[in-house]
Order: structure tokens, then sequence, then C-alpha cells
């Protein structure tokens, strides 16, 4: 990645609640609080001096006993500027508000968040499980989930009555 | 007035144009399609979950089984997260090895989705010029990697083992005959009144559309905006070669279709250029704690079969970090994130495949085409969907 300090710099001037913290080995990322990320990825989209108009990723984190738990990544493109940044939220299971307003790519990177984490994103248009069924039971990447799931040793049986 | 209804139809999951496991559900006024949404994940395995509780080096293996069309790019996108974390640098030669594997698989991957893409709009002779060319170049790349599909030859810290004798003159025999094929291809298609006409205006994305949707890699230069992480944000020595990148005007699937053979053509010249600009030296990084030691060393050497015991039991620990790492690959920005608690196992790796996001946008592409055009859509942005699915 580029240098990206300056950016990070222009962001925590115009939102409070922005923090720059070091993430070795890499270059440093903007730690956002919960309630200003709202703000922040608006600021990030359209300010004119920092115009990220390329959601690259966003994914989240499980950091089981810490609090918040779960820490949502946001990696960032500008194409004007072709830079790259990184920014960082903390939440616990309430989730936060969408960015599919801002980025289409975001709803299905919040759907995955949402099916694998089960963190909800409020004012999301189209809020569901992406990979697995409708009706399944837990959120695989949370740390307490079995990596062999739930009932693996049992034979898998079908009910014919049932179905 | 009669009330006007749509109709719902349901493509796939076992249809054959969308390669692989993909539904769509396609909402119809007549012959136009109103809207749809995609449905995938009949194919998740939790890809990301089984990385958790591997060590580092059992996760390799792992990286051949997303996208199955290009395996040496998904090696060396995890390597090159790795090393990041570890912090080690890649003696040169290896890089080079590393850009001429992967760009003789992004032809393979390329030959295979022009084959299949004219089979899906009605040119059936291309499959078979295809495949031939896709033959000769997989067969390059079993020699080296003894695998055609899964080659898991690029490894954290170099390679796996040194070039096989006489791989660099298969390579170049290979390369050297390619744009003769490649203009084959182009009599049958470019130009190609049924072809031009099929494919011309279909499924157009805009550049502001193809931003704002994420999607990378061939559709989105098609498109017309100028990003591939090879120049963007060069690895692996990417910087050495002289090669232009394609972009398209139209967005349309004729545009993506003559992106991906020009940059076809760019990857003979890259690696024309590795091959003869390939430097002399050793091939795995000077990192004993992270790489183990060739397997004569191992035979001879008591501390070397210590050492190779030790990293392939207890595994490597990197230092506690995060590190993002990303690939140019067939089908776009291929990422790998990865946080490292300091332990020998990852605590989340993190895989950016980029047909997922590319799949988001064909809900856009599609909007207002017929329904023919659907699989022209789908078709055009080259999905793989043991990638999407993870």
């Amino acid at each position: 990645m580029s240098d990206n300090s300056e950016f990070l710099k222009i962001l925590s001037d115009k939102v409070a609640g922005v923090k720059i913290v070091p993430t070795p080995p890499g270059e440093p990322s903007a730690m956002v609080d919960r309630e200003s990320i709202h703000e922040a990825l608006d600021h990030l989209r359209y300010d004119r001096d920092l115009l990220f108009d390329m959601l690259v990723e966003l994914f989240a984190v499980d950091y089981t006993g810490e609090e918040p738990r779960f820490e949502i990544v946001y990696i960032l493109r500008s194409t004007k500027n072709n830079a790259r940044i990184v920014v960082k939220t903390r939440t616990g299971d309430e989730g936060i508000e969408t960015a599919s307003h801002l980025w289409p790519a975001a709803n299905f990177l919040e759907r995955e968040i949402y099916d694998m984490f089960g963190l909800p994103f409020a004012n999301h248009p189209d809020l569901r499980r992406i990979y697995n069924p409708d009706d399944f039971e837990g959120h695989p990447l949370r740390k307490e989930f079995p990596l062999e799931g739930k009932d693996f040793d049992k034979p898998f049986v079908v009910d014919l009555e049932k179905a | 007035m009669a009330e006007t209804k749509y109709m719902t139809i349901n493509m796939g999951p076992q249809h054959p144009a969308t390669h692989g496991v993909l539904r769509v559900v396609l909402e119809l006024d007549g012959e136009t399609v109103v809207s749809s949404i995609p449905d995938i994940g009949y194919l998740h395995r939790g890809i990301e979950k089984i990385f958790e509780n591997r060590t580092y080096w059992q996760g390799q293996p792992l990286t051949d089984r997303l996208d199955y069309t290009s395996g040496m790019s998904n090696n060396l996108a995890y390597c090159l997260a790795v090393e990041k974390l570890l912090g080690i640098e890649i003696p040169k030669r290896a890089q080079y090895i590393r850009v001429m594997l992967s760009e003789l698989q992004r032809i393979a991957a390329h030959l295979l989705w022009i084959s299949t893409h004219a089979l899906d709009m009605g040119a059936m002779t291309v499959l078979f010029y295809g495949f031939r060319e896709r033959e000769s170049c997989l067969k390059v790349l079993e020699t080296v990697a003894g695998a055609r599909l899964m080659p898991d030859y690029i490894r954290f810290g170099g390679l796996r083992e040194e070039l096989p004798e006489g791989f660099l003159k298969e390579a170049k025999a290979f390369i050297d005959d390619l744009p003769r094929r490649i203009d084959e291809y182009e009599t049958l298609l470019t130009e190609n009144v049924i072809w031009k006409r099929r494919l011309k205006g279909v499924c157009p994305l805009s550049a502001e559309d193809a931003i704002g949707y994420g999607v990378t890699g061939p559709v989105l230069r098609a498109s017309g905006v100028n990003y591939d992480v090879r120049k963007a944000y060069p690895y692996s020595s990417y910087e050495d070669f002289d090669f232009e990148i394609p972009l398209g005007t139209a967005g349309d699937v004729y545009d993506r279709y003559l992106v991906r053979l020009k940059e076809m053509r760019q990857s003979v010249r890259i690696v024309d250029q590795a091959i003869q600009k390939l430097p002399e030296g050793p091939i795995k990084a000077d990192a004993p704690e992270y790489v183990p030691p060739e397997k004569e060393e191992v035979s001879k050497d008591m501390a070397a079969l210590i050492r190779h015991f030790k990293i392939m039991a207890d595994g490597i620990k990197p230092p506690k970090g995060e590190a993002y790492a990303s690939i140019e690959s067939s089908k776009g920005e291929l990422g790998f994130y990865i946080v490292s608690d300091g332990s020998e196992k990852p605590y989340r790796v993190r895989i950016r495949p980029p047909s997922f996001l590319n799949l988001g946008s064909v809900s856009k592409m599609i909007e207002g085409s017929l329904v023919a055009d659907v699989v022209a859509a789908i078709g055009s942005i080259d999905i793989v969907l043991g990638e999407i699915d993870k």
C-alpha cells in the first residue's frame, strides 16, 4: 500500500472519534468510534479531498473476550488519488449502520458478515444470509462455533415423514 | 385495465451456463429482466473457518481450491500475505519464477474462459481450439508442479523446489506458439458478424457502477477504468516487466472479450521477458526459522533434519500483526487479509474473492436486458463458484 497517512489525517481532522493506530507490520489505519463510523464513511466517500469511491474489502474479525467484541474492517480505494486505506471500527452484537448506500459493493459484503458473524446492519436493503440456508442455526465464523459444526459426528438421516 | 404481473423464473443451480452452482431468480416482464437476485452458497465449505484451525503450512493447499482455474495465483496471494507478516524478502529468482507461473496460469484461465464463453454464445469451434492450447499450457505447469489444477508450488519463503530441467524450453515453446493461436481465435470471433451482433452493446456496465460495485479485473478494465494491481501496487517484481494494461471503452460483453484476448498477449510478453531475464540464485528466502531446508540437505545434515521437522510439526509463528496482500488474478483483485495473534495458527484469514464482488454487479448489468443475455452477462464476468462460495 502506498503512503496513506495524509488521508487518515484529513479524516481525523474532520470527524471526531477517529484515531490513527499503527497496525504492524503494515501502515497505520484509522480506528473510528462506533458512533462516528457512519459520518466518517460518508466523508471518505464524498469529501473532495478524499473521494474513496471503491470499497475493496469489508469484513469482520471476532475478538472474543474483548469489549466491544467485533472489529469491522473496511479497505477503501480512491481511483482519483490512487490510494488505499484501512478503516476499522469496533462493535458488539448490536451491529452498525449499513454502507450500501455509499458503495453498492457493501450489499453483498454486509450480508456475508451478517451470515458469518450475526451482526445486523441497520437500513440494509436486503439483509439475508448469503451462504448458509435461511434456517441455519449459529454463525460459523464466531469463535465459539465448532469447526465441524453441530451434530457433525451423527449420521445424516432424512426424515421421510417430514420431507 | 388489465393488471400487469411479472413472472418469476428460476435459473440454476444446475444450469449449464452458470459455470458451477449459481442460482439466479429472475423477475421478468415478458422477455425483459426487471430485477434479479443471485443466490450463492451451494459450494460453501467454510474455508476461512478451516484456515483458523490449521497451521500456516496446512492452510496453503486450501488456497488451490478457491479459484480452481488459477491455482498458482491463489498460492501467490496467500504467500505474499504471510510473507508480509513474517517480513521476509524473497530472492529475485523466485520472484521472477512466480511472475512467470502466474502469467502462464492467467493464460490457462483465460483460455478456459474464452472456450466456454464462446460455447455459451453458440460458437462451438472455439472450444476445441481453446482447450488444445489450454492443455499444452497445463502440461507446462504440470512439469513444474506435478499437478494440473492444484499446484501448491509457490510456498511462502519462495518456491517448493527448483524448476525442473527443460521447463524453460517448454514454456518458451508454448508462448512462442501462442500468439499465432490467439490470431486463430480472433479470426473465428473478433470480426465475426454473429459474434459481434450477439455481444456488442449487451449488458454494459458503466465505469461508475463498476467502481461502486467493487468490480475488478478484466470486467472493470473493459469499462475503461485503469486499475490493475500489477501496476497500481506492484508485487513480486512486476515493476521490472514491460507490459500494457488493455482497456475497453463500452464496458459491454464484447469489450470484456477483447480485453481478455489482449491480456493474453500481454501475458505472453511478460513470460517471455521473465524467461530472458531470469536471474541465477537461490529460490528460498534466507530465513531459517520459517523456511524449511532443501530436501537434499535434510538427508545429509542432522541439524537440517531437525529444523525441517520443527517447522513442519510445530508450524511457524509469525509475529503479532495484520497484513493485507493482493494480486491481480485472472478474475480480478484477489486479496488475503491475515490477522496473526503470534501463535502457529492464523487468528483470522479473510479472503477477498474477486468473483464474489464481480457477481454482485450482475443484477445491475442485466437489469432491462433480455433473458437470453443473462447467460452472456454471467459468462462474461468469468465467475468461479469455488471462489465465490469459499
